[in-house]
């Protein structure tokens, strides 16, 4: 592709484009539902000759995680796709992987885990991984999924990151629904990117490195808190490669988006492609006079809890909507981590949460709606009455 | 052919200073398999008393890049470095000549790492594999693997008033890689460091993967006085308990067939681990066990003759 273009693509189709525009030395490929044609679609690329990567067709995520590791610690850019069970299987690399500090990028469709088995869209699989140590992007659509990939290399990679990262899209919703998309010519996402230079690799024989080895009880700590900082830094890193893209590109991008939030009363707390659907409802909102507004997160890791508290705290009362459930915790992650991060804040909203969409269950304009009655009230009666963590925590569209 | 004094002069690719037993075999094996090639080597290995003995943070025993990521998936996490080394070979961005060499103990080979095992063998990675087998979870206390032998007193099978030992013979895995159409499969001990060395070398020059099994005599877990490590490992062999042989694309060759076939009781009566089989009423046990050595060595030697 020589130039910028405006075509139909599905998220799916948007993530191996970016893939095949980055042009990794080395993928690794397990299929799984609904991420499989992210690699069957870079399968043929590789079969066409329009990539130079080396495509290692694993017999299972654990395995594709596995030489993903391999192939960044030997020196290579490298990168790999999954989807709920198989990041499950993967959980153990996760870890390694961010350990290791290698700058793995991975498109990853979100859909729930099982039991019971459903292919589709909740955010329960990589909620699990949220302590990993990756970096969490979250796309509200195809157009974010391919300048997100595109941007993860670059924070990936960052000499003051180096870190994995997962570009995070909804299921189905995102992965096979077809979006105009604006394409970047290949050699302007090369020249975003730049070449990959490792600062220790395997390949380099003449200076032998030991790679993964075993720290006992006098440096596990430390290595733990030094890998903490660059995560937190990673912050800024990523609002500078979303200003910078902006710049070059035209669309920039933060750590989260404020939608009408500015002057707002009610606002909600928002992940992915359910964000679209609440814009539909906030404008409604609006032209009623209603001071609605949104807070999208874009980066859940490292989680930007002062930049988040900072732009709800005048909010009266605020709706976080998880689509994943804590299961016996403080309602679900989102809410969890929202809601303690406005704790010190002297004017604080009020903060609710409504668990949705689990395994793909539709979240309609309607479901939108109730949820801004239900704040309007809060907002006008003040806080809701709390004899446990039920009171707070509200199922849209299940059937009780 | 190997030449001891050259192998010497070859440098220590292992440093001494792990944290290896007391006669331990898998320094020998790693030596030997280190020294037989002029060509630099990435190495890599599964979780296990190996990796954990000779990589404790701020040290190093490796002199060659190594790489340990988990336990189950040595040969997933090499097939991805031999993938990045034939990409960045293929696009000019590399000119070095390497070979990569993975190791891994036998729960990390016949257990938990079988399948990453075969998927590495399958797509044909340039890579030679290397199991320890010592047959047995050494490095989490001695518990039974699917390659320790029938009879054999281990942490999670242990002998007591109704059990004697292991129940199962172990598993041929050398047979599930010839299976798979490797094109060099072989079996070694690190007493009979020349044949070793020599397959190493054979399957170092084989154009796709390569896996040897080699039998490491655990002084721990089979828990004998360290100066006998290698007496054992020749024991094992001279009773056709480890045969040592090589299979080419397909066609098996036994490198080494003892003068007089020892009893297997001569090898096992040095190990703690198989005693209690010593006692009156176990005698049962033994004669399992030779039983299955004679079946083995007798297939081996008809699939030998095949050719």
């Amino acid at each position: 592709m020589s130039t910028k273009e405006r075509i139909a693509l599905t998220g799916n189709e948007a993530a191996s484009l970016a893939m095949k525009q980055i042009n990794p030395d080395v993928c690794a490929a397990y299929p799984i539902t609904p991420a499989t044609e992210v690699m069957q679609i870079f399968a043929q690329y590789v079969a066409d000759g329009l990539v130079n990567t080396e495509l290692v067709t694993v017999e299972s995520e654990h395995s594709a995680m596995s030489a993903t590791i391999g192939a960044a610690a030997a020196g290579a850019r490298s990168m790999t796709a999954t989807s709920s069970q198989g990041l499950a299987l993967m959980w153990e690399m996760l870890y390694i992987a961010a350990g290791l500090r290698l700058p793995i990028v991975m498109p990853m469709v979100n859909r729930t885990l099982s039991s019971p088995i459903n292919i589709h869209c909740d955010h329960s699989d990589s909620m699990g991984a949220r302590d990993a140590g990756w970096i969490h992007i979250f796309c509200e659509n195809a157009q974010e999924v391919y300048d997100s990939a595109i941007q993860a290399i670059r924070i990936a990679e960052h000499p003051d990151v180096l870190l994995p990262a997962m570009v995070n899209y909804d299921g189905f919703i995102i992965s096979h629904a077809m979006e105009p998309v604006e394409t970047l010519a290949d050699a302007d996402v090369q020249k975003f990117i730049g070449p990959y230079k490792p600062a220790y690799q395997l390949l380099d024989v003449d200076n032998p490195i030991t790679v993964g080895a075993i720290d006992l009880t006098d440096y596990y700590f430390e290595h733990k808190r030094s890998q903490i900082e660059p995560t937190f830094h990673a912050c800024k890193v990523i609002e500078e490669i979303g200003e910078e893209f902006g710049k070059q590109f035209g669309r920039k991008y933060g750590l989260f988006e404020e939608y009408k939030l500015d002057d707002a009363e009610i606002a909600i707390v928002v992940l992915g492609s359910t964000a679209g659907t609440a814009k539909v409802v906030i404008d409604e909102l609006r032209a009623k006079g209603v001071k609605a507004g949104m807070l999208k997160i874009r980066i859940f890791r490292p989680f930007p809890h002062k930049q988040i508290a900072d732009a709800l705290s005048g909010v009266k009362a605020v709706a976080v909507m998880d689509r994943s459930e804590g299961m016996a915790s403080m309602g679900g992650p989102v809410f969890a981590e929202v809601r303690s991060a406005l704790y010190d804040y002297d004017k604080r909203p009020i903060t609710v949460d409504y668990v949705y969409g689990l395994g793909g269950r539709d979240i309609t304009l309607d479901h939108i709606r109730s949820v801004y009655g239900d704040l309007q009230r809060f907002a006008a009666e003040g806080k809701p009455v709390v004899d446990s963590i039920s009171d707070l925590v509200t199922y849209l569209g299940v059937r009780e | 052919m190997a030449n001891l004094k050259e192998l010497a002069k070859k440098g220590e690719f292992l440093s001494g200073g792990h944290r290896g037993c007391a006669g331990c075999t898998f320094p020998q094996i790693i030596r030997q398999v280190l020294a037989a090639t002029d060509t630099p080597v990435v190495c890599g290995a599964a979780t296990g008393c190996m990796e954990v003995t000779t990589t404790i943070f701020p040290y190093t025993a490796w002199k060659v890049p190594f790489i340990h990521s988990a336990f189950e998936n040595a040969a997933a996490t090499m097939s991805g470095v031999e993938a990045a080394y034939r990409s960045l070979k293929k696009q000019g961005k590399y000119d070095k000549e390497v070979r990569f060499i993975t190791f891994g103990g036998d729960g990390g080979t016949y257990d938990i790492g079988l399948q990453s095992l075969s998927g590495a063998m399958e797509r044909g990675h340039r890579m030679l594999y290397v199991c320890y087998n010592n047959e047995a979870y050494m490095n989490t206390g001695i518990q039974r693997s699917s390659a320790t032998p029938i009879g054999a007193h281990t942490t999670t099978s242990p002998t007591g008033s109704a059990s004697t030992g292991k129940k199962q013979y172990s598993k041929d895995l050398t047979a599930i890689l010839v299976a798979h159409n490797v094109p060099y499969v072989a079996q070694a001990s690190p007493a009979y460091w020349n044949d070793l060395v020599t397959k190493v070398q054979k399957a170092l020059a084989t154009d796709g993967p390569s896996f040897i099994n080699v039998l490491m005599p655990c002084r721990l877990g089979w828990a004998f006085d360290p100066k006998q490590a290698m007496q054992i490992s020749r024991d094992a062999v001279s009773t056709c308990y480890w045969p040592l042989f090589e299979v080419v694309n397909g066609n098996y060759r036994i490198t080494y067939t003892p003068k007089e076939k020892m009893p297997a009781a001569d090898f096992m009566k040095k190990l703690t681990k198989f005693r209690h089989l010593f006692q009156p009423g176990n005698e049962g046990i033994i004669e399992s066990m030779q039983a299955e050595v004679d079946r083995r060595w007798e297939r081996l030697q008809k699939l030998a003759a095949l050719e």
